[in-house]
């Protein structure tokens, strides 16, 4: 740089002044570049909320719907299913769902709104398989000790009919419980908290 | 062994100590000092020497809009036309990168005619800029075959037709014509074999030579120096410390000179952007808005604007023995003479500021010759009507073109014996203004 | 030549072949000016309403997102309630069940998407279009149209325009032709018609014989809503592109000024 340069309080600060706008000149191009690699509207479209009529579905039974690409189960449990969910606090790694995820409304003891309709993300929180259906009968398969849940046939996690694991499984954490509502009683909308879409 | 001898940087701040890491293991100093800080150019540049750093920007912005919108386009011919709508609809701010990639495709070309438009004026391909000119006109050339190849991707209507038409140009050559056109598209017709093929050329085999070839041009502008506005070498002129006398470095004088420029030049290029990006049909042409229909041809079928002046030419050549390969001749010789230009010109004086007034009677008839072909090439031949019964009711348009086509080539073609001419006026030893 | 010459002569050229180039865009049909407002959202809800009512049927606008609606100011329900009659979720496009193939099998071509048709045809040709059909007993559909001769889409709006027929003037100068042209309100177009002696121009315009549900205006008012609409449609992003603009052209001025002054200080040392 010239020898007065370095010197000149006016070229500094001009220096200054247009580098900054320079830089902002730089930020403002780069945002479209940064914004259009967010999810488009199609993507925003696809991964809509999911509503899901349930009034079909019989006691003990569980329905599968799909939303953002990934299972999400819907399952009406008994009063059979509510009770093993009380039984089984004492063999889970994190009966009161502290570092699982769940919404607000959903984290108590059954973690849904209504305690005969839990709805769970089908998806083992070890490495993505998704799990089973077991029911209470399955003790052949299951052990004798069985109360009924989840298993998943990957790394054989166990989960209760609330989504919450079995400690010594290799899964770290519950089922997370997506934002859903009740648009009626056998109606659901998957993926939105709110009861109007 | 060189890495010891070399002296830490100082002046970066905090980053001194990084920066003479990497000195002592890369070249950095060097580089900056050979490109930059100690690259002497004339202080004489005037209003034509933006355009080339200007060109050098927008090339950087075509590429990096072109990354972004390869990553939302699909090169297929049922998907493609939706691709590009989905990108001006459904991707954040997509509609935006994809005007800012048609609307920096015609800003390139105009930038690039500015910029060989000024090396005609000041005889910048003169010996010994020999090479560097034919660098030039390589990148021209790869601008075009990008340009060619980027037009069909958007699939509609002037996409596929204009793709149609240039393809079937090969096919007028002799003999082996026929077989090559096929061999291009991959198929009898334009389809989807064409446009994946096409995509691949324009996103990265084109665009490979081209940042090859840029990066050649700069190497041998950095090796001969700059021309300038006189003409004349500023290194005839050296001080005590072997530094030209009319020479500046490069930075910082025509960095914040050509960030000024760069300014200026987005705040036309963001007008046109943002108000006007089809500019009246000329950057995005209105039938392109239809999706490509190989069974419905357009009423009138002209290439983007930087093609016209070449497209008049072809139209202008009558058929001979059959064949149209005359015009697809002319066409490409029009491009070819280019490459000549260091050779034909027999000036003893390279400036337009010294040579004498042939040679500027005839650049100013070669700019008409080149803007009346551009406009013609945007309109039916029938546009102007036709002459009367003493001209065989021949159409105007077509007759301009063939007199323009014809002037295009006198101007190469003659100026070795124009160009030798007097009276030139005496070059100064130092340059002016 | 010194280089400021120069440069003016370029301009000069640059401007006259532009000139040229406008000068020489007009064409044979004058349109009717569709003076439309894409920032006006009660006349692009409305015409959106006649889109989805009138046109939905048979043309699609597949690349339309039924959600994008929201930037005219309408809620996801009310549009759900309101507009959507193809399909169920607001984020589905305005694609209809009817193929290219039943298309063309039911009306001879395949009604075109509308989702860009404003850009290539322009909301003025799209304006006279709508309001220039009239009735033809010699064409399959039973309609005819002024601007598009023999096309293939019957007069979809007919209860609301009415219908017309029409009516042939012949003239035998260009000048007399014109005149009369500019005397009658509604769209017109003249064409050449014979050799010499016996070159004749056509004074080709509409008259309404059985009137429509709207009068006249109210019909012109419904059609601009309608073009406005399509226009909008083909480009959604128009409003903010311009809005941004603006904030862009702004700064750069900014930059400008800033750019300059360091340009002028760094080269008081050269001269």
């Amino acid at each position: 740089m010239g020898d007065s340069a370095e010197f000149d309080p006016t070229r500094r600060s001009l220096l200054v002044a247009t580098a900054s706008a320079g830089g902002i000149a730089v930020v403002g191009t780069a945002t479209p570049f940064v914004a259009s690699m967010l999810p488009s509207e199609r993507a925003r479209a696809l991964g809509a909320p999911v509503e899901a009529n349930i009034a079909s579905l019989k006691p003990g039974e569980m329905q599968i719907v799909e939303w953002r690409g990934k299972p999400v189960w819907i399952i009406r449990r008994t009063p059979e299913m509510l009770e093993s969910i009380k039984k089984s606090d004492d063999l889970l790694s994190d009966p009161q769902s502290r570092a699982s995820d769940q919404p607000d409304y959903a984290h108590n003891e059954f973690r849904s709104r209504k305690p005969e309709v839990g709805v769970l993300v089908g998806v083992c929180t070890h490495l993505g398989c998704s799990p089973q259906l077991k029911s209470v009968e399955d003790k052949g398969e299951m052990g004798a000790d069985w109360l009924g849940g989840f298993y998943c046939p990957c790394h054989g996690s166990k989960f209760d009919f609330a989504g919450r694991v079995y400690s010594g499984a290799p899964a770290p954490i519950n089922l997370p419980v997506p934002p859903y509502a009740f648009v009626s009683d056998s109606e659901v909308l998957i993926g939105e908290d709110k009861k109007e879409a | 062994m060189a890495a010891t001898q070399k002296q830490p940087i100082t002046g970066a701040g905090p980053f001194n100590g990084l920066l003479t890491w990497i000195d002592q293991r890369f070249p950095l100093m060097a580089l900056w000092r050979e490109h930059l800080a100690e690259y002497y150019a004339p202080k004489n540049f005037n209003f034509w020497y933006y355009f080339g750093s200007l060109s050098l920007f927008v090339l950087v912005l075509q590429i990096a809009t072109g990354i972004v919108l390869t990553m939302h386009y699909k090169p297929d011919a049922n998907f493609a036309f939706a691709s590009v709508e989905y990108i001006m609809r459904d991707v954040p701010l997509g509609w935006l990168i994809r005007y800012m990639h048609s609307t920096g495709a015609s800003a390139f070309f105009i930038l690039v005619y500015l910029h060989m438009f000024r090396a005609l004026l000041y005889g910048s391909y003169r010996r010994p800029r020999e090479l560097l000119w034919i660098f030039g006109v390589f990148v021209y050339l790869c601008m075009m075959a990008e340009a060619f190849f980027g037009y069909l991707l958007p699939w509609g209507q002037m996409s596929f037709w204009g793709a149609q038409v240039i393809v079937n140009l090969f096919d007028a050559i002799p003999i082996i014509g026929p077989d090559l056109a096929i061999w291009i598209r991959g198929d009898y017709v334009v389809s989807d074999a064409t446009l994946n093929r096409f995509f691949a050329f324009h996103v990265i085999a084109v665009p490979l030579v081209l940042l090859g070839l840029v990066v050649a041009h700069i190497m041998a502008l950095h090796e001969v120096g700059s021309n300038n506005p006189d003409g004349i070498e500023i290194k005839k002129n050296l001080d005590a410390n072997g530094r030209p006398l009319d020479g500046i470095p490069f930075h910082p004088y025509y960095t914040v000179k050509d960030a000024y420029g760069v300014a200026v030049f987005l705040i036309v290029f963001c007008a046109v952007m943002f108000f006007a990006p089809e500019m009246g049909g000329y950057f995005l042409e209105y039938n392109n808005f239809i999706p490509a229909d190989p069974l419905k041809t357009p009423e009138h079928i002209a290439p983007v604007w930087y093609f016209t002046p070449y497209y008049s030419m072809l139209r202008a050549v009558p058929p001979m023995f059959n064949s149209q390969f005359p015009g697809v001749l002319v066409m490409g010789l029009a491009v070819v003479i280019l490459f000549f230009l260091p050779w034909i010109d027999r000036s003893a004086v390279r400036s337009i500021r010294y040579k004498g007034p042939h040679y500027r009677w005839w650049l100013a008839a070669f700019v008409v010759a080149f803007l009346v072909l551009g406009y013609l090439g945007t309109v039916p031949t029938n546009h102007w009507g036709q002459f009367g019964g003493w001209l065989g009711g021949a159409e105007r348009a077509t007759v301009a073109a063939r007199l323009f086509t014809v002037v295009y080539f006198l101007f190469f073609l003659l100026m070795p014996w124009y160009s030798k001419i007097g009276p030139n006026k005496p070059e100064p030893d130092r340059v002016t203004g | 030549m010194n280089p400021v010459k120069s440069v003016r002569l370029a301009l000069a050229l640059l401007v006259l072949s532009f000139a040229a180039a406008s000068w020489a865009a007009g064409g044979s049909v004058r349109l009717d000016r569709a003076q439309i407002d894409v920032g006006d959202p009660v006349s692009l809800q409305a015409g959106a309403r006649s889109f989805v009512n009138y046109c939905l049927g048979c043309h699609g606008a597949s690349l339309m997102r039924y959600n994008r609606l929201r930037d005219l100011g309408l809620s996801d329900s009310q549009i759900r309630d309101n507009l959507l009659f193809t399909s169920d979720k607001v984020g589905d496009l305005m694609a209809i069940g009817m193929t290219r193939q039943d298309g063309k099998a039911w009306f001879g071509v395949a009604p075109p998407d509308l989702s860009v048709i404003a850009r290539s045809r322009g909301a003025d040709w799209l304006y006279t279009y709508l309001r220039a059909f009239y009735r033809d007993a010699s064409s399959p559909t039973g309609w005819n149209n002024l601007v598009f001769d023999r096309v293939a889409m019957p007069h979809v709006l007919w209860h609301l325009s009415g219908q017309a027929v029409l009516e042939v003037r012949e003239f035998r100068s260009e000048g007399e032709a014109r005149a009369a042209q500019l005397q009658s309100k509604a769209f017109s177009t003249i064409a050449e018609q014979g050799e010499g002696a016996h070159k004749r121009f056509l004074l080709r315009s509409m008259r309404v014989d059985v009137p429509g549900s709207l009068s006249p205006a109210k019909y012109d008012e419904t059609v601009r809503d309608l073009v406005n609409y399509m226009v909008w449609m083909a480009e959604p992003a128009q409003q903010s592109r311009v809005k941004i603009g603006i904030a862009v052209i702004l700064f750069l001025v900014v930059l400008l000024v800033l750019t300059w002054l360091l340009y002028r200080q760094y080269w008081k040392d050269i001269h």
